[in-house]
């Protein structure tokens, strides 16, 4: 049981981690496509 | 004439039970409007299935041998062999959504992050629950705020606790009106849910409607290729919506696809509900924890937004993260009057609708995301 909830929390960390990442690379990628679009 | 009474004299406590928690989905529905597509459908399927020797499941009959039930096999085909159903809905989901008010605003996709904790939340308080590690991260994905995700995933992971996953992520969806403004006040002061934003919408031209699909797709199947499957048919059916050549598909996959794959799955994800796998403590722990994930989802975002207002002049009502979820456009839609109950005349309802928008894309990334994680552990 200890050792599911301590994968559990590695897992929260890389998952959160991922999110955020792809959330931000996408974040960026429609900053960089209204500039390249001259609107926004 | 013995055999007229062979049904009811074998019906067991665990299948009446059934039939009780069958009429509750179906009370719920009728009587409080809680998600009425998915719950009738469900709780109908519920006393379907766990009528004795049901016809719908598959049966061994004497002298003849096994004759397959409908609802069975729709199960085995449309979500077993290869998740169909959940996918396909998607399609209608994306045809369904406007990104403009998150393309206008793109701080608005950290958000949608943030509102994904309560998954991770739940996957460790299940775990400590004593589940194993595929059902705990299951279990999490209640937290996703998303059903077709929640079903997805769990049936990928291969969780014995399908149904009551389902049943957890659609009730809970349903009562995000009741869920979230508790979870609000619990973090958030009455002089913040009062605090004011402009909405400065930049335009949104078509090209970049068009391109946001295409790019969102891409760079999702590079993170988290197990997403791809959700994200893709989402942005699919986003890219039918905003192309603006395919009106009649769009109308289709919004309305005609998206009720038949509704009506069908509900109906079909019943099968999940048989007595012998629903009635036991853990459909009971498993719905606690699932509200567990709604809260943390909301403390998540909300104290994001906090955080991220600590390094901003203009404050940003921190109510905007709770609608970072996946339940669109209800969160939104909470948060706005919330706010207007705070102040009469406060209106955050763009801003919730980008951060709610953010949450459906945040979500099948998380999905995805677990699938990939959790499958390594296993």
């Amino acid at each position: 049981m200890m050792e599911n909830f301590f994968i559990s929390l590695e897992i929260m960390a890389e998952g959160m981690g991922g999110i955020f990442a792809a959330c931000l690379i996408i974040m960026a990628s429609v900053w960089i496509m209204s500039k390249l679009s001259g609107k926004n | 004439m013995a055999y007229l009474l062979e049904g009811i004299l074998s019906v067991t406590w665990q299948q009446m039970a059934m039939y009780g928690v069958g009429l509750l989905l179906i009370w719920l529905a009728v009587k409080k409007g809680y998600e009425p597509s998915l719950l009738l459908p469900m709780g109908f399927g519920a006393i379907l299935v766990n009528l004795p020797a049901s016809g719908v499941i598959d049966q061994m009959m004497p002298g003849v041998g096994q004759v397959k039930g409908v609802i069975q096999w729709l199960f085995e085909v449309g979500i077993q062999a290869s998740e169909v159903m959940p996918i396909l809905l998607f399609i209608g989901i994306g045809a369904m959504i406007d990104f403009g008010p998150l393309l206008s605003q793109p701080v608005m996709f950290l958000f949608g992050a943030a509102a994904q904790f309560g998954i991770f939340f739940a996957i460790c308080a299940a775990s400590l629950a004593g589940f194993e590690l595929k059902d705990a991260a299951s279990i999490g994905i209640i937290g996703a705020a998303d059903g077709p995700t929640s079903i997805l995933v769990s049936q990928i992971l291969h969780s014995k606790y399908v149904g009551a996953i389902a049943v957890a992520a659609y009730s809970y969806m349903a009562l995000v009106p009741i869920v979230q403004p508790f979870a609000i006040k619990l973090v958030t002061t009455r002089r913040e849910r009062r605090i004011h934003m402009e909405y400065r919408p930049g335009s949104v031209s078509r090209t970049m409607r068009i391109a946001f699909p295409i790019v969102t797709t891409m760079i999702v199947g590079f993170i988290a290729p197990a997403s791809v499957a959700l994200v893709g048919f989402l942005m699919f059916g986003n890219l039918l919506r905003e192309c603006g050549v395919l009106k009649n598909l769009s109308d289709t996959a919004q309305d005609s696809l998206a009720n038949l794959i509704t009506l069908l799955l509900g109906i079909t994800i019943s099968f999940s509900m048989r007595a012998e796998a629903f009635v036991t403590a853990d459909t009971i722990m498993i719905m606690a924890i699932g509200l567990l994930a709604f809260v943390f989802d909301t403390i998540g975002g909300v104290v994001f937004a906090k955080f991220i207002n600590l390094f901003r002049k203009n404050k940003i009502n921190p109510m905007i993260g709770a609608a970072g979820i996946s339940a669109f456009p209800m969160s939104s839609r909470v948060v706005q009057k919330l706010a207007a109950q705070e102040e009469p005349g406060n209106i955050i309802l763009m801003h919730a609708a980008g951060a709610n928008v953010s949450g459906q894309i945040a979500s099948v990334i998380a999905g995805g995301i677990i699938i990939n994680l959790v499958t390594r552990y296993l």
